[in-house]
């Protein structure tokens, strides 16, 4: 079973569909039980990230969700829920992360050469840099569906792989038995469906 | 680098496609779902469907449509037609919708485009905008193209996308039906005006147009168009192989 985690920030209505299409199990839920019970916990997210950080904190999700990665439990923080994982970030501000993933999340405006706009909206390849059971079915160059105006810096020990867009975007990362992903793979298409899957399997076989 | 995305539009009313495509393989060539999964199948990097149903009961069976589309295909969906207040946003991004798209709605009421881009961001927000040459200039029209509104068209798309609109579709009416390529002119003036993306609608007859497009406008981020691959005149995998000889950069 599959928790995503609904904390009242954007749209379940895909990310749930995509999970009903390769045959997962989920439950979509704001209850710290249904979440503790779940095997595996998946963090979506859309807007902004001090909003949202204050959302899990007023809920009490942040300590749910920390102590679940403490126990080792696998979490996929999916573009905005990815950017969460972090210590911090400046977008508007300086805002505190759940810190599960040493990096800052930085905008990038003033960046990027002037010709490319923000935000980072289409489909980019991803350019693979370790492998890792999350990106198992992935080749190099395999385009994911992004959006957003912010990126995940000084995170390099924690990347699997990047995008291409004047400058590299983290697009894909993990620390142990937390993982993220910038792209939105329930956009994604098969590329995207074969991401979830490979999350969905991690660990089954052991 | 962020590839050029090539989008088919589905122009629905009562819940049907309008205009049903023949396709090899499609058992009903006018469902909807159906279409989308074809469509995803076989290249397209989004999807726009446009609502053009006028009953109130056309417009439930189109939810109910776009919730059963949303389920089944995982690419970017963009809905469009009657989309006036931020309660209709609502009601198509319950079902799945990932952009909606305003036109005569955002004429109507610019505030519009303020009101749903602070709830829902700016990626959310896209208008669409029909420009016709009126005395040599640019001018926006409503209602489906059919009413000149007599506004300055760059002055108006600069205008929504300060309020925040996150994209671009610029459906050129001079050259839309006529096939003989996409309003070049037209675009590169919105290009200059606006830095979200711009979206090339109105024109498309043949692959070359594409290629066209993308090389004499870097700054245009995709090609939308209806007929062209509704009837089959254009394959989005054979165009999409031809941009990548033509070293644009599309997905494979």
């Amino acid at each position: 079973m599959i928790a995503v985690v609904d904390y009242g920030v954007g749209n379940l209505f895909s990310l749930r569909s995509s999970l009903n299409a390769i045959g997962a199990e989920v439950i979509v839920s704001s209850d710290p039980e249904d979440i503790r019970r779940a095997g595996k916990i998946l963090l979506p997210g859309v807007g902004a990230f001090a909003d949202a950080a204050a959302k899990l904190r007023d809920s009490g999700l942040d300590r749910v969700l920390c102590e679940e990665a403490e126990r080792g439990k696998d979490i996929l923080g999916i573009c905005l829920g990815m950017q969460l994982l972090f210590a911090r970030s400046y977008e508007y501000g300086e805002h505190e992360g759940l810190g599960l993933i040493p990096g800052a999340v930085v905008p990038m405006e003033g960046k990027l050469p002037s010709a490319l706009k923000i935000p980072h909206i289409g489909w980019n390849a991803l350019h693979l840099r370790r492998k890792h059971p999350l990106l198992q079915y992935v080749k190099e160059g395999d385009c994911v569906y992004f959006v957003h105006s912010f990126y995940a810096d000084r995170c390099e020990e924690s990347i699997l792989a990047t995008a291409e867009y004047g400058i590299e975007i983290t697009a894909a990362v993990a620390k142990g038995n937390v993982m993220g992903c910038q792209f939105h793979p329930e956009k994604s298409g098969d590329v995207g469906l074969s991401i979830l899957r490979a999350f969905c399997e991690k660990g089954a076989n052991t | 680098m962020i590839t050029k995305r090539i989008i088919p539009c589905l122009d629905v009313k009562d819940g049907r496609v309008v205009k049903g495509v023949n396709f090899q393989g499609l058992s009903d060539v006018s469902s909807p779902v159906e279409l989308a999964k074809y469509y995803s199948d076989h290249g397209a990097d989004e999807l726009v469907f446009y609502d053009i149903t006028a009953s109130f009961e056309g417009r439930k069976l189109f939810t109910e449509i776009l919730r059963e589309v949303a389920s089944s295909i995982f690419i970017p969906l963009t809905v469009g037609g009657g989309i006036n207040t931020v309660e209709d946003f609502d009601r198509v991004l319950k079902c799945g919708a990932d952009k909606v798209s305003v036109n005569s709605g955002a004429i109507r009421n610019p505030d519009l485009i303020r009101e749903a881009a602070q709830r829902y961001g700016d990626q959310c927000v896209v208008l669409s905008a029909d420009i016709k040459r009126v005395d040599g200039a640019f001018r926006v029209f409503a209602k489906g193209g059919r009413e000149d509104t007599g506004m300055e068209a760059i002055g108006w798309i600069k205008r929504c996308v300060s309020l925040g609109a996150g994209e671009v579709v610029v459906n050129s009416i001079d050259t839309d039906g006529v096939k003989q390529g996409f309003d070049l002119e037209m675009l590169e003036a919105v290009c200059n005006a606006v830095r979200v993306p711009v979206i090339a609608s109105g024109g498309a007859g043949k692959t070359e147009d594409f290629v066209q497009l993308f090389h004499a406008l870097p700054g245009v981020d995709a090609g939308l168009a209806a007929s062209v691959f509704h009837f089959g005149e254009i394959e989005i995998p054979d165009l999409k192989k031809i941009l990548r000889e033509q070293t644009i950069i599309v997905r494979l």
